[in-house]
């Protein structure tokens, strides 16, 4: 009965969402307040509808239902409440339901928060989104419906959840991930308003820049996360692959990125208009070609269509009539919405533009050498398959990184308009030496050893954070009282150094732990020990223990730090009831100079086990700079100015409304 | 600002520009593609000869059953045999071996033919790419197969349908 409520509930949102992609666009069209004016009740009754419907999948998770086929393929008896619950989202069927609740909350959020919106641009925005929400529950309810019964033979347990996926990383990794891929449908809906109406000015900049920020800090916590997850639960210590998984996650940060310092400068100076339109559909295609690479399994083998032809079918179609469809109205409409100011060398506004050309470049980097092992397949066959390497995107992504570093230190000094190079220079002539000496000299000091990666990364930290740290301290000279000056900056202004110095973390993070970690993997017998550094680590054996769904081979490792007792690590190998999956569990302890990583390999006879022990330094920055980096977003969201001017820009908006389909000079 | 200069000059300057910036790109890419490009070899291409000593490969195939040595050997290595049931290729590890690797089991491993034929692997995968094994180990028995009627191609094809989807993560 609940499933098929919950089935109901989201065929109702789907009729629902049809009205909303249908009668408000009609309605700006024709201009009839009523038809729009339904933009608003429409998305709070899709996002009930789902949510109702979301409720009765975890219900029938929590009650283990197991006549439902996918609570059955994802769960069990046995399993802890907790992932019961995150099993909802745990394959497919579930998490396209997760995708299309996200999706109408956005909207919802937008139909909420937006009540200073000229109704015509709002009806226009909701009613893109509602599209794009047909087109995804269709594809949920036509092809992986979730709520599909096994009435005839219900099984009488369920075949248990992949092990991998029973850890706390899942339970929030998948829902942060969604929000930032599918929060760029906000940005991406304006981008299409902007298209029809041919309105794009700095009000339209203003109303979509805190959407996209907010978009933007989720997935940057999302891939974080991910990395994370990867780091402790797949056991062996890396923390980025260059998997084509973690690479479509990826591109649309970075388009992302590239977005919101393209939204900059199109709200203080009118120019990169159409440029701005065109990241914003980028950055939710790619979020689109994200969710078909990964769910029709098109990257495995061209094959994965013969082993699911519908689904990887109509996703495609689907794809190609969302990014086909929006780059179509581009080509049409660009021309109306381009900017006429006019800006010269070394202004602010080329250095975002460099900050966009590198973005876009490493994003087609990364395309390319995600795609191109499909590309090569098509060409010369399944039997000659090629697969591209993390030497591949090493070799491209770090130089364009030290670049996008260096403009980023100018950047942020550069002013709109025009900035002349004496004034660029005496404001970072020291903030450069300084940088370059401290990034030559400290790792000297530390290690006593040469290596150019790691001074030119930290010699580019140093420059981002002592640029900062310049800035404040110039910007509050001639104030009563710095304090308060510091607080007057505005949270924009906070939020963009925040996000700054994150980067400058995650920098420092990545070139330590790669360059300085050390990674061991032993044979050890109980009783034998090894040390790395200060540290000893004395393998006391393996013994079996029980937890509520599997059970363990359980090693203890003493830590002893400089001859002093310091720690007992217990990383083990899980076998799993429900399917005899095994699963390995590092133990890793958390610093904020350094993380210890054990992880139990396999047994090699007389008791001996091969041990993986790695020593990995300031590992933890990487995700404490993403960290960082989501709340400069947070806050340059939470900026006063987007609610002082949004009553101005609505009033003005309403006052003097464009008629459709004339040009904006 | 640099002075105006003659707007031909400065057309040219352009183009010179532009014709550097892709011919600095295209050297790149090629040189990155040339360290990143791995190809993925059969036991049975492997045998023919197409695979020169110490290039970066990648392989793939079953693990033989019974041919895995775990006990006994030096530190942490480890040998088996992997094969497309038509032609073998032996391997040695050194390190721990991941939770999917099993006897009778598809696996991809990297790393360089030595001149002796033994495949030295740097890196075995069976986890992280659990749907990449399936596929090329797929294709692999499938290029076999072709070549002489094996048995024991169940296994392969039983994998490829298993796609537990690391994908539903993202």
């Amino acid at each position: 009965m609940i499933p098929e409520l919950g089935n109901f509930a989201a065929m109702l949102a789907l009729c629902l969402a049809a009205g909303q992609a249908v009668i408000p666009m009609a309605g700006a069209y024709y201009r009839n307040q009523l038809w729009m004016g339904l933009a608003r009740p429409l998305a709070a009754g899709i996002w009930v509808f789902l949510l109702l419907s979301f409720a009765c999948l975890a219900y029938a998770f929590m009650h283990d239902d197991f006549s439902v086929a996918y609570v059955a393929r994802n769960s069990n008896s046995l399993l802890p409440v907790y992932y019961k619950f995150a099993a909802v989202w745990g394959a497919h069927e579930g998490s396209l339901l997760l995708w299309v609740l996200i999706l109408s909350t956005w909207a919802y959020a937008v139909s909420l928060l937006s009540r200073d919106l000229p109704l015509d641009i709002l009806a226009r925005v909701l009613s893109v989104m509602g599209l794009v929400l047909v087109g995804f529950l269709m594809f949920m309810l036509f092809t992986s419906n979730p709520f599909e019964r096994m009435l005839l033979n219900t099984p009488a347990e369920g075949t248990d959840l992949n092990p991998l996926l029973q850890d706390f990383g899942l339970i929030v990794h998948p829902p942060f991930l969604y929000m930032g891929y599918v929060g760029f449908s906000v940005a991406f809906a304006f981008a299409i308003a902007a298209l029809l109406t041919g309105r794009l000015d700095a009000a339209w900049a203003r109303w979509t820049r805190p959407w996209t920020n907010a978009a933007w800090a989720f997935l940057t916590v999302g891939i974080a996360l991910g990395s994370w997850w990867a780091y402790y639960e797949l056991g062996w210590g890396g923390w980025w692959f260059w998997d084509p998984v973690e690479n479509v996650s990826f591109m649309p940060w970075l388009i992302g990125t590239a977005l919101i310092h393209s939204l900059a400068v199109t709200e203080k100076r009118g120019v990169f208009k159409s440029w701005t339109v065109l990241l914003a559909i980028a950055a939710f295609s790619l979020s689109l070609l994200g969710a078909f690479i990964v769910r029709s399994g098109v990257i495995t083998s061209v094959h994965a269509f013969a082993v699911d032809p519908e689904r990887g079918l109509v996703l495609l179609a689907l794809l190609l009539v969302i990014i086909g469809g929006s780059l179509f109205l581009y080509a049409l409409r660009a021309p109306v919405v381009k900017g006429t100011a006019s800006y010269a060398g070394y202004s602010r506004e080329i250095f975002l533009l460099v900050n966009n050309v590198i973005l876009v470049v490493a994003t087609a980097m990364i395309l390319l050498g995600t795609l191109f092992p499909l590309i090569h397949e098509a060409i010369y066959g399944e039997a000659n398959r090629v697969s591209i390497g993390p030497p591949y995107f090493n070799t491209l992504f770090l130089p364009l990184m030290a670049m996008l570093a260096f403009a980023l230190g100018i950047g942020t000094y550069s002013r709109w308009k025009r900035t002349s190079v004496q004034y660029l220079w005496q404001q970072l002539s020291k903030v450069l030496f300084a940088s370059v000496a401290l990034g030559i000299v400290l790792p000297l000091l530390i290690t006593g050893e040469v290596n150019f990666g790691v001074m030119l990364a930290l010699v580019l930290a140093l420059w981002i954070v002592l640029g900062i740290a310049n800035d404040l301290w110039h910007k509050t000279a001639n104030k009563p009282s710095r304090v308060k000056a510091l607080v007057e900056l505005g949270r924009s202004y906070w939020g963009m150094q925040l996000a700054h110095f994150g980067m400058a973390v995650i920098m420092c993070g990545i070139c330590f732990t790669s360059n300085h970690s050390v990674e061991e993997d032993v044979r050890m017998a109980p009783g034998d020990s090894m040390s790395i550094g200060s540290y000893e680590f004395t393998f006391d054996g393996v013994v079996e223990r029980s937890g509520p769904n599997y059970v363990a081979d359980s090693a203890t490792i003493q830590v002893t730090k400089n001859g002093e007792k310091y720690l007992t690590m217990h990383p083990e190998k899980r076998r799993y009831l429900a399917t005899g999956a095994v699963q390995t569990e590092a133990d890793i302890r958390v610093g904020l100079f350094r993380d210890l990583f054990t992880a139990l390999g396999d047994p090699r006879g007389d008791g001996s086990w091969v041990v993986r022990i790695h020593y990995k330094p300031f590992v933890f920055w990487i995700w404490f700079g993403a960290f960082l980096m989501a709340c400069g977003g947070v806050l340059a969201v939470l900026d006063k100015r987007y609610r002082k001017l949004r009553v101005r820009d609505g009033k003005a908006a309403t006052a003097a409304p464009i008629p459709a389909g004339t040009a904006e000079a | 600002m640099i002075p105006m200069q003659s707007a031909r000059k400065q057309k040219l300057l352009i183009v010179l520009f532009i014709l550097l910036g892709t011919a600095v790109t295209v050297g790149l890419l090629l040189y990155a593609f040339n360290q990143g490009l791995n190809v993925f070899f059969t036991p049975t291409e492997i045998a023919d000869g197409k695979v020169q000593p110490q290039q970066n490969i990648r392989i793939g195939g079953m693990v033989k059953m019974g041919s895995l040595v775990r006990e006994g050997l030096e530190g942490t290595r480890i040998e088996f045999i992997t094969t497309d049931f038509n032609q073998e290729v032996p391997v040695v590890y050194s390190g721990p071996l991941p939770d999917l690797f099993r006897e009778g089991q598809g696996v991809v491993a990297e790393g360089q033919l030595d001149e002796n034929g033994v495949f030295h692997a740097n890196q075995i995968l069976a986890k992280h790419d659990e749907n990449y094994m399936s596929a090329e180990v797929k294709a692999a028995l499938d290029a076999a197969e072709q070549h002489k009627a094996g048995a024991a191609v169940e296994n392969g094809a039983a994998e490829a349908t298993e796609a537990t989807e690391k994908g539903i993560l993202q």
